[in-house]
């Protein structure tokens, strides 16, 4: 459990964080961007991955925080799920990111790991991805040439691959607020508290009168990126939760998985995890609708 | 999903139990006493092994092997040792001609296949972790750098991973001689004759899956030498054992060599072994003459801790149309890995005198083939053979039950011994010497509410809920407190199993105790205390505990199978009683009367009828000063004892679990659990409340969480804790515990070991509850772990939920032994239980 030997440069300032990186790809060298260090370190450690240097922002103060911007919440990269946690401002009006943050491993990991960490290292299996597709989050990354935007729709490119360009930094992610009559839920299905979900659900439904109006929908590890359940979204429309009528809800949820690859691994074959989606994307509806 | 047992009854059960548990008077035993030790271990201000810091340091690495089987045809070190900071790099060869091999204490059987076992691989590696070469640097990062310039050339070799495969006829050899490492059979009265009119035979097959042990404290070994003598520090269980074994396998005299075992985090076994990189630290330091070090990586422990179970297990039952056992008959399969360790070909035959249980029967049968397969070696965890017998039979009384349409604690009933019928001799020939089955049964029923949990699961029947409940039973008991040397020496392990003590009252009347045993978190030092506290009327506070030092505890057999109360702590008291013995002859002497004419109580020594007296402490600074002393009586005050017991120790109990099954999903929640264990008399309740409660949670885990998975090339998939899922507090419920005490007769105390009886009791229960929850499916098994996954396969096939796309095939049995006539077979084969 120890690295290989690599460069640490402690960024003072976002600018130096950017101008260091631009320098090291120019240089070629394989640079990264040390936050929380919960999931790099480990591959660091485990010798999954050799670098040549690590830049950690974790000092920079102007990553962190959360603040209420109007038709959408920003949070700071540098953000900690804790911090993510405890802030009202999530609470109040963008809940589904404080109800999969609260299903993150474990409080000692939540204290020290990132919300923009998790979301950069674009992990499918982690619980931020989902919620930054289901609510089409704006990801604002910076680098020496400037700032620019990503939809959440163009940010998770492959298995632990993001749409970040190398000397880019995720400064913070636009979480937009839905308005009135949204619900939501995170339903995760894992097989120990502290371990990564087999299958979650990020749902935000909007009811009217019963109805289903409209419906958000993704899926953690049920692909090499989170899933937009598009299919299971469009069908859910106009149907009615909660009534006796569950056997159209079940028929619609056995959509959720359409479009998905989901992986086989230790925890669960692809026919396995396609069950799951559906089955808990029916109890992610319903428990949003509420 | 549901209620949980509501917290306010959680919190009066526990306070009635701790009213059985309140001490008599002023008696230290019986008495709820914080641990002494705690505070230093959960601070962390103490010496593990990874703590200590010699001058001259150096840092040892292994690089390990990517193969499964392979034979190794180069491997060039000289890039290593030109790195800065690298001391020395070698392979295997280069240690050849002083490595020896590793030993295995326990030849079961004269024919026995014990393979070389080099420390490090020379010719051939036979599991995918075996150390193929280390460096020695200046500091750990150097060593780890230094590691992947080494260069090691492998002709692949083809991996055997399936027991039952291993032993086909033509299938890859692990070792030139074959895949089987013996065969050991055990069979008392007429099996045939009971098997062959019997109204019901259940047969069924089941899987006890890989295990890796898991200890929180990685392990760890400092070697030192001054270049005479030898200290060998190491997070092991048995430094006692370890200083026999190293010296006779390394050649350093045993008067040369002393080894520590500091404060050890957790062992469960898994420090019950003479490890590879403890032999390689003494070689390193011997040849560099400098300390050395080496930690594990919980990844590195996952591959090459010694794994636990793995075991392919056939039981069959005989029983009349009232559910009165005939007959047991049990085949084992038991995965050895790739050699033979410590006790590796031992663990099955700890449970070959069990598999009858608590019940009475004619007629037993039990055979056992030990396999030899390209995986890291099997050897004892928290358990040894004994889960895995509890675990079938517990498991087959279940079915039998379902089969005769009984409930399952009914035919428990009907097949257990008696209270009135203790002490009892088994069918298998071991003599029970107390027990109160009935006693321990109605109280866990009761805690329970047996009842209205069954009405529940009616209705929920009924109703076809998702969500089912189901309810698992385990009654079981246990040999343990290992044991009598006669016994072992039968059984041809190569060791006794006695325990030593001293004791000796100090000048100042403090008190300190020499034990044989090797505490790696068990509390020992609280246990010891209270035991010599009441014994000698010395204050608590006032005993002090010395242990794993060679050099300090020049004798002991150490701490594994629930022995250390049953065996080191009546040494204990024994060697107080004979302190007391002295000090009472002093003590007369001193009152000028006859030593039959003084008595001893609270701490003093009285003449009969008078006020007279002496306290301990008194006497004990007398013969110091040995100014006074009677002819023939040596000064100061302390003796020793070494005990060997008579017999076994068997704790028994009755663990009811109920779980809530999500038919949807498959997720299996444990809703209540209840323990009433009896471990007869109770020096510390606080201890064996926490004995009981972590041993329930190994065995949840086995039941519902871990498995180490190999794949078909021999590599482990479970080498981070990620992968290989052990359950922490979030995923148990609260556990409602209870104890009734049936005191052992087979010792003074009247104690039995608790150390594993959690663990061998709760498996079966889980995976009963399971089933039984799954029965209106169909379902008459769920492979270990109970998956999400295997438990929604299960509900869809209406079968052992064996048949997903990772799992196993169907396979059908080849052996030739006859089908059962009511009970249905398991879908999965016995050929087809691998991985």
């Amino acid at each position: 459990m120890i690295p290989a030997p690599f460069e640490y440069v402690r960024a003072g300032s976002l600018d130096e964080a950017c101008r260091v990186l631009a320098e090291a790809e120019e240089a070629g060298e394989d640079v990264k961007v040390l936050a929380g260090g919960q999931s790099l370190l480990p591959l660091l450690r485990l010798r999954l991955a050799y670098l040549s240097a690590l830049v950690d922002v974790g000092r920079l103060a102007e990553l962190r925080g959360v603040e209420d911007r109007g038709d959408h919440v920003f949070v700071g990269a540098l953000t900690t799920h804790d911090e993510v946690l405890r802030s009202e401002v999530v609470r109040e009006l963008v809940p589904l990111l404080a109800l999969a943050t609260a299903t993150v491993a474990d409080p000692a990991v939540r204290h020290r790991g990132t919300f923009g960490g998790s979301l950069a290292h674009a992990d499918p299996a982690g619980d931020l991805p989902a919620v930054a597709l289901a609510l089409d989050c704006v990801f604002v990354v910076r680098s020496d040439e400037g700032e620019r935007e990503i939809p959440a729709s163009d940010f998770f490119v492959d298995y632990l691959e993001s749409a970040l360009e190398p000397g880019e930094v995720l400064v913070g992610v636009r979480v937009p607020k839905l308005g009135p009559g949204w619900g939501f839920h995170y339903e995760k299905f894992h097989r120990t508290a502290q371990s990564w979900a087999t299958v979650g659900v990020a749902a935000a439904v909007r009811l009217g009168e019963g109805v289903v109006e409209e419906a958000r929908i993704a899926l953690t590890n049920m692909g090499p990126t989170p899933v937009r359940a598009r299919a299971v979204e469009t069908a859910l429309r106009g149907v009615p939760l909660g009534s006796s009528d569950g056997e159209r809800l079940r028929q619609v949820c056995d959509l959720a998985d359409e479009g998905a690859s989901p992986p086989a691994d230790l925890h669960g074959d692809p026919a396995y995890r396609r069950h799951l989606a559906r089955v808990l994307t029916r109890r992610a509806v319903v428990t949003a609708g509420a | 999903m549901t209620e949980q047992l509501d917290a306010g009854l959680v919190a009066e059960r526990i306070a009635e139990s701790d009213q059985l548990s309140a001490p008599s008077g002023d008696r230290e035993i019986g008495r709820a006493r914080r641990r002494k030790e705690d505070a230093r271990l959960v601070t962390g201000r103490t010496t593990w092994t990874d703590n200590i810091q010699l001058p001259g340091m150096l840092y040892v690495t292994f690089l390990r092997s990517p193969m499964a089987h392979a034979r190794i045809t180069r491997v060039d070190t000289s890039a290593a040792r030109a790195r800065p900071g690298v001391v020395a790099a070698l392979s295997g060869r280069d240690l050849a001609d002083e490595q020896g091999s590793l030993p295995c204490a326990w030849p079961v059987t004269e024919d026995i296949v014990i393979p070389d076992h080099p420390p490090m691989a020379v010719e051939e590696v036979r599991y995918v972790g075996e150390a193929v070469a280390c460096v020695v640097a200046t500091d750990r990062y150097a060593a780890a750098d230094a590691l992947e310039e080494i260069e090691v050339d492998y002709e692949p070799l083809e991996a055997v991973v399936d027991m039952t495969e291993a032993l086909t006829e033509g299938s890859p050899k692990v070792h030139e001689t074959g895949n089987r490492a013996f065969t050991w059979r055990f069979a008392q009265g007429d099996v045939g004759a009971a098997f062959r009119d019997a109204p019901i035979v259940v047969e069924r097959d089941y899987v006890q899956q890989r295990l890796i042990p898991t200890a929180m404290e990685p392990r760890a070994v400092v070697a030192t030498t001054d270049g005479d003598s030898f200290t060998l520090y190491s997070a092991t269980q048995i430094p006692h054992v370890l200083r026999v074994m190293l010296a006779m396998t390394t050649g350093i005299p045993e008067h040369r060599l002393r080894v520590v075992a500091p404060d050890v985090g957790g062992g469960f076994g898994s420090k019950l072994q003479v490890t590879a990189e403890e032999v390689l630290a003494l070689l390193l330091t011997r040849r560099i003459g400098r300390p050395v070090k080496w930690t594990e990586s919980r990844s590195e422990g996952n591959l090459t801790v010694h794994h636990g179970r793995d075991q392919l297990q056939r039981i069959r039952l005989a029983a009349e149309r009232d559910g009165r056992l005939r007959a047991v008959q049990v085949e084992l399969l038991a995965d050895m890995g790739a050699y033979l360790m410590l006790v590796t070909p031992g663990v099955p035959l700890l449970g070959a005198f069990m598999y009858n249980g608590i019940y009475k029967m004619d007629a037993y049968d039990f055979t056992c083939t030990g396999v030899f397969t390209t995986k890291m070696p099997t050897d004892a965890y928290r358990g040894a053979g004994r889960p895995e017998a509890t675990f079938a039979i517990e498991r087959a009384m279940d079915e039998l039950a379902h089969e005769l349409g009984l409930d399952p604690v009914e035919v428990r009933r009907r097949n257990w011994i008696a209270h009135e019928e203790f002490p009892y001799t088994t069918v298998c020939g071991l003599t029970y010497d107390s027990g109160n089955y009935e006693a321990a049964t109605d109280r866990a029923l009761d805690l329970f509410g047996y009842d209205t949990l069954r009405e529940e699961q009616a209705r929920r029947r009924a109703e076809g809920d998702p969500i089912q409940l189901g309810i698992g039973v385990s009654t079981f008991t246990e040999m343990c407190g290992l044991a009598p040397s006669r016994v072992l020496g039968s059984l041809s392990y190569g060791a006794g199993g006695w325990e030593h003590a001293s004791v000796r009252v100090l000048p100042t009347g403090k008190v300190e105790v020499v034990t044989g045993t090797s505490p790696h978190g068990q509390g020992h030092e609280t246990a010891w205390s209270q035991i010599a506290s009441d014994a000698l009327g010395v204050p608590f506070e006032d005993v002090s505990v010395l242990h794993g030092d060679t050099a300090i505890s020049h004798k002991g057999m150490d701490t594994y199978g629930s022995r250390s109360l049953v065996v080191g702590g009546i040494a204990v008291l024994s060697a107080c009683e004979k302190v007391k013995d002295r000090a009472r002859e002093l003590a007369a002497h001193m009152l000028e009367a006859s030593a039959e004419d003084v008595e001893f109580a609270d701490g003093s020594f009285r003449v009969r009828g008078t006020s007279q007296g002496r306290t301990i402490q008194e006497v004990a600074l007398a013969a110091f000063a040995a100014h006074d002393l009677p002819d023939g009586v040596e000064p100061g005050l302390d003796a020793e004892t070494t005990f060997d017991p008579d017999n076994f120790s068997f704790p028994h109990g009755t663990h009811l679990c109920a779980v809530e099954v999500d038919t949807e999903t498959g997720g299996t929640t444990i809703r209540s659990y209840v323990a009433v264990d009896d471990v007869g008399a109770v020096v510390n309740p606080l201890i064996v409340e926490g004995q009981v409660h972590g041993g329930i949670a190994q065995g949840i885990g086995q039941a519902l969480f871990e498995e180490a998975i190999y794949d078909a090339e021999g590599n482990l998939l479970t080498t981070t804790m990620a992968d290989y899922l052990v359950p922490t507090a979030l995923d148990l419920p609260e556990f409602v515990t209870d104890r009734t005490e049936t005191p052992a007769t087979s010792n003074p105390l009247g104690v039995k070991g608790v150390g594993e009886a959690g663990t061998i009791a709760s498996t079966p229960a889980v995976v009963n509850a399971v089933v039984d929850a799954l029965r209106p499916y169909g379902v008459r098994d769920v492979r270990m772990p109970c998956t999400p996954e295997r438990v929604w396969r299960a509900i869809n096939s209406g079968t052992s939920g064996a048949s997903g796309v990772s799992e196993a095939s169907e396979g059908s049995h080849g052996s030739g032994a006859p089908q059962s006539s009511q009970g249905s077979r398991a879908s999965e084969g016995f050929e087809g239980g691998g991985r």
